[in-house]
C-alpha cells in the first residue's frame, strides 16, 4: 500500500463483485444527478417535443426545428451580444488588470498600500449590491455625462473594475525574478517594453486563470446586463432565455435549444482550460 | 519581496552614478500611469457607486425634484417593514441552507471521488459542469423539471416511490425547499473541487501513521481528515454565506419572490423597490444594510480564523 495514493475513505481497487458493484452505483448516481438534467436539456433541445411540460431524456422525435424557432425568435442576435460583451468585456478586464498589476508588483511607491487595499476590498462588494446605483451612475457618468444605459458598451466598460483579476496577476507577478527586468532596462527597453515583452510572457499560467475565468464570470452576468439592457435589442443570451420562456407559442423545446446554445461557450472554455480553472478555484480559495 | 531586498547586495560597485531610472525602476508617474485605466474604472464603478447608495440611501431620492436629506428615516422604514423583515429572514435560511448542504454533499462527493482513475476524473469533471453553467440556463431547466402537475419530470420520478405530485417552485410550502435544491444542485459540485484540493493537501504520512496504530477508517477521517480541511471548511463557509446573502439570479428567474412572497429574498425585494416602484432611497438603504451584514460575517468568520491558528 503505497501512502501517495491513499486516499481519505482508504477506498481501494475492490476485488469483491459486491464492492465494485457498490461502487459502480454510486459513479452512477453522481452522474445521473449532477449530469443527468444537462443530459435531458441537450435531448429536449434536438427533440420534439409534442408536451410542454416534459423534457425528453430518450430522444423519441429529432429534430432541428427548436433551433430554427429560436433563430426565428432572434437568438443568434443575443448570441452575438453575449460574444460582444464577454469579447470586449473580457479583453478590456485582462488589459486593465494586467497594467494595474505591473504598477503593483513591480514598482514601490507612495500610497500603494492603500491602493492595493483599496482595489482588494471592493473584493468584499457584490455587484448584485451595487447593480441599483450603478445603473443610475451608467445612465449619467460623473463629468462626461454619457448616457450608457440601451447599450453594450455600459455592460462592457464596468468589466474592467475586477479585482479578482488584479490580485491574481500581482500575486504572480512578484515572482518573476528582478534580473530578467534588469537586463532588459540596461539593454535601453523603456517601461511599457518591459511589461509587455518580459513579464507578460512570464504570467501565462496567471493569464490563463484570470481569462478563464473572467470568461465565466461575464458570461453567467444576468443582474447587471438586465439593468442596463433597456429592449430586447442589447439583450444577452440569458437575459433573452426569460423573454422565451414567457412568450407563450415558444415551446420548452426551444428555450433549451437557445439555453443550448447559452450553456455551450462556458461548458466548452472550461474543458478546454480545465487546468487553468481547477488550479485558480483551488488556489484562490485556500489561499484566502 | 527576497529579491528586492538582495538587490543592493548584487549590484554592490561602489559607482556612485546614479542609474538612468531610479531605484525602484523609472520617474515617479510610471506606476500611476498602469494604474490610472484601473483606479479610473473602480473609481467610477465601484467606489462612486457605493459612495452614491450610502448618500441616497439617507435621502428622499426623486428624480426631477430634487433629493431631500432624510436622515435615519428609510432604515427605520427598511426595519421596520414586514417585507424586508421576511426577505432578511428568507435570505439568511435561503444562505445557510444552501452553504451547509452544498459543503455537506460536497464532501461526501469529494471523499467518493477522491483519486486517480480514469473514470473518476470523468465524472468529477461530468459533475462539476452545473458549476459552470451559466445561472440563467439552470433556472430555466429546474423550472421545467420543477412543472407541477404529475407528469413533470421530478413529479414522475418521486411518483415512483410514491410521493407526489408536489408543486415545487409553486406552491408556497415547497417553494423555498425547491429554490435551496436547485443551489444546492449548482453549488455542491463547486464544493467538491474545492474539498478534492484540501484532501490533497492532507498530510500522508499521518494517514499511515493512523492506519500503523490500528485506528479504524472512520476514526481516521474523523481524526486526520476532517481536522486537515478545517481551513477549507472556514473559506468555503465565508464564500458560500456571501453568495448566498446576495442571491438574486435563481430566485428572480425561478419564483421571482413568490408565490405569495413566500421565496422574497433581499435582493429581489430591493430590485422591486428600486427598478417598479422607483423607491431609490429606501432600497439603497436596504443594499447598505444587506453590505453591512456582508462584511460582518466576513470580518466575524476571519476573526475567528486567525484565532484559531494561534
Amino acid at each position: 500500500m503505497s501512502a501517495a495514493s491513499e486516499t481519505a475513505l482508504g477506498l481501494k481497487e475492490s476485488t469483491t463483485p459486491a464492492g465494485r458493484l457498490v461502487k459502480l452505483v454510486i459513479h452512477a448516481l453522481v452522474l445521473v444527478v449532477f449530469a443527468g438534467p444537462l443530459l435531458a436539456l441537450l435531448v429536449s433541445a434536438f427533440n420534439h417535443v409534442s408536451d410542454p411540460t416534459q423534457l425528453s431524456v430518450v430522444p423519441s422525435s429529432p429534430t432541428l426545428d427548436n433551433f430554427t424557432v429560436a433563430v426565428d425568435q432572434g437568438v443568434l442576435k443575443y448570441l452575438l451580444n453575449s460574444f460582444f460583451v464577454v469579447g470586449f468585456g473580457l479583453l478590456l478586464q485582462v488589459v486593465v488588470s494586467t497594467l494595474a498589476s505591473y504598477a503593483l508588483a513591480r514598482k514601490k511607491f507612495p500610497f500603494m498600500t492603500l491602493v492595493f487595499v483599496a482595489i482588494l476590498a471592493t473584493l468584499m462588494l457584490p455587484e448584485e449590491i451595487l447593480a441599483i446605483p450603478l445603473s443610475l451612475i451608467l445612465s449619467d457618468l460623473p463629468l462626461l455625462h454619457i448616457n450608457l444605459i440601451g447599450t453594450l458598451a455600459g455592460m462592457i466598460v464596468p468589466l474592467g473594475a475586477w479585482a479578482f483579476s488584479i490580485l491574481v496577476m500581482t500575486e504572480f507577478m512578484k515572482d518573476v525574478p528582478r534580473e530578467l527586468e534588469e537586463a532588459a532596462r540596461i539593454d535601453g527597453a523603456g517601461e511599457f517594453r518591459i511589461f509587455a515583452q518580459i513579464i507578460l510572457p512570464m504570467c501565462r499560467p496567471a493569464l490563463g486563470v484570470i481569462g478563464v475565468f473572467g470568461f465565466t464570470m461575464i458570461w453567467d452576468q444576468y443582474l447587471l446586463p438586465m439593468l442596463v439592457a433597456s429592449d430586447s435589442s442589447t439583450y444577452t443570451l440569458p437575459l433573452a432565455l426569460r423573454t422565451l420562456r414567457i412568450d407563450p407559442i415558444v415551446t420548452p423545446g426551444v428555450v433549451m435549444a437557445a439555453s443550448l446554445l447559452a450553456l455551450l461557450p462556458s461548458v466548452i472554455v472550461f474543458l478546454f482550460f480545465q487546468r487553468s480553472f481547477v488550479h485558480g478555484l483551488s488556489s484562490g480559495a485556500l489561499k484566502g | 519581496m527576497t529579491v528586492t531586498q538582495l538587490k543592493p547586495v548584487d549590484t554592490g560597485s561602489p559607482d556612485p552614478t546614479p542609474p538612468r531610472f531610479s531605484g525602484r525602476g523609472g520617474r515617479w508617474w510610471v506606476p500611476w500611469l498602469f494604474l490610472a485605466p484601473a483606479l479610473v474604472l473602480f473609481l467610477y464603478f465601484k467606489f462612486v457607486p457605493m459612495g452614491s447608495a450610502l448618500v441616497m440611501s439617507f435621502q428622499n431620492v426623486q428624480p426631477f425634484l430634487g433629493n431631500q436629506w432624510v436622515g435615519g428615516d428609510n432604515y427605520a422604514k427598511v426595519i421596520a417593514s414586514d417585507g424586508f423583515q421576511q426577505a432578511a429572514w428568507h435570505t439568511v435560511l435561503l444562505a445557510l441552507c444552501q452553504t451547509a448542504g452544498s459543503m455537506l454533499l460536497g464532501l461526501i462527493l469529494a471523499l467518493l471521488m477522491e483519486g486517480q482513475s480514469h473514470r473518476l476524473s470523468f465524472i468529477r469533471s461530468a459533475a462539476f459542469l452545473p458549476v459552470v453553467v451559466p445561472m440563467a440556463v439552470v433556472a430555466e431547466l429546474w423550472r421545467i423539471m420543477y412543472h407541477p402537475t404529475g407528469d413533470g419530470m421530478l413529479n414522475s420520478l418521486i411518483g415512483l416511490v410514491g410521493l407526489g405530485p408536489s408543486g415545487f417552485i409553486n406552491d408556497p410550502h415547497t417553494s423555498m425547499a425547491s429554490v435551496i435544491v436547485t443551489g444546492i444542485w449548482r453549488g455542491a459540485p463547486y464544493d467538491m473541487m474545492i474539498f478534492l484540493a484540501g484532501l490533497a493537501g492532507v498530510n500522508r504520512d499521518l494517514y499511515e501513521a493512523a492506519t500503523v496504530d490500528g485506528a479504524s477508517r472512520a476514526r481516521r477521517l474523523l481524526h486526520v481528515t476532517l481536522p486537515g480541511l478545517r481551513s477549507v471548511f472556514s473559506i468555503l463557509f465565508i464564500l458560500a454565506a456571501i453568495r448566498g446573502l446576495r442571491v438574486f439570479t435563481e430566485v428572480f428567474l425561478l419564483t421571482n419572490g413568490g408565490p405569495n412572497g413566500s421565496t422574497e429574498v433581499v435582493m429581489t425585494l430591493i430590485t422591486k423597490l428600486g427598478l417598479e416602484q422607483n423607491r431609490l432611497g429606501v432600497a439603497s438603504a436596504g443594499a447598505v444594510l444587506l453590505f453591512l451584514a456582508t462584511l460582518l460575517l466576513t470580518v466575524v468568520v476571519s476573526i475567528l480564523r486567525r484565532r484559531e491558528r494561534e
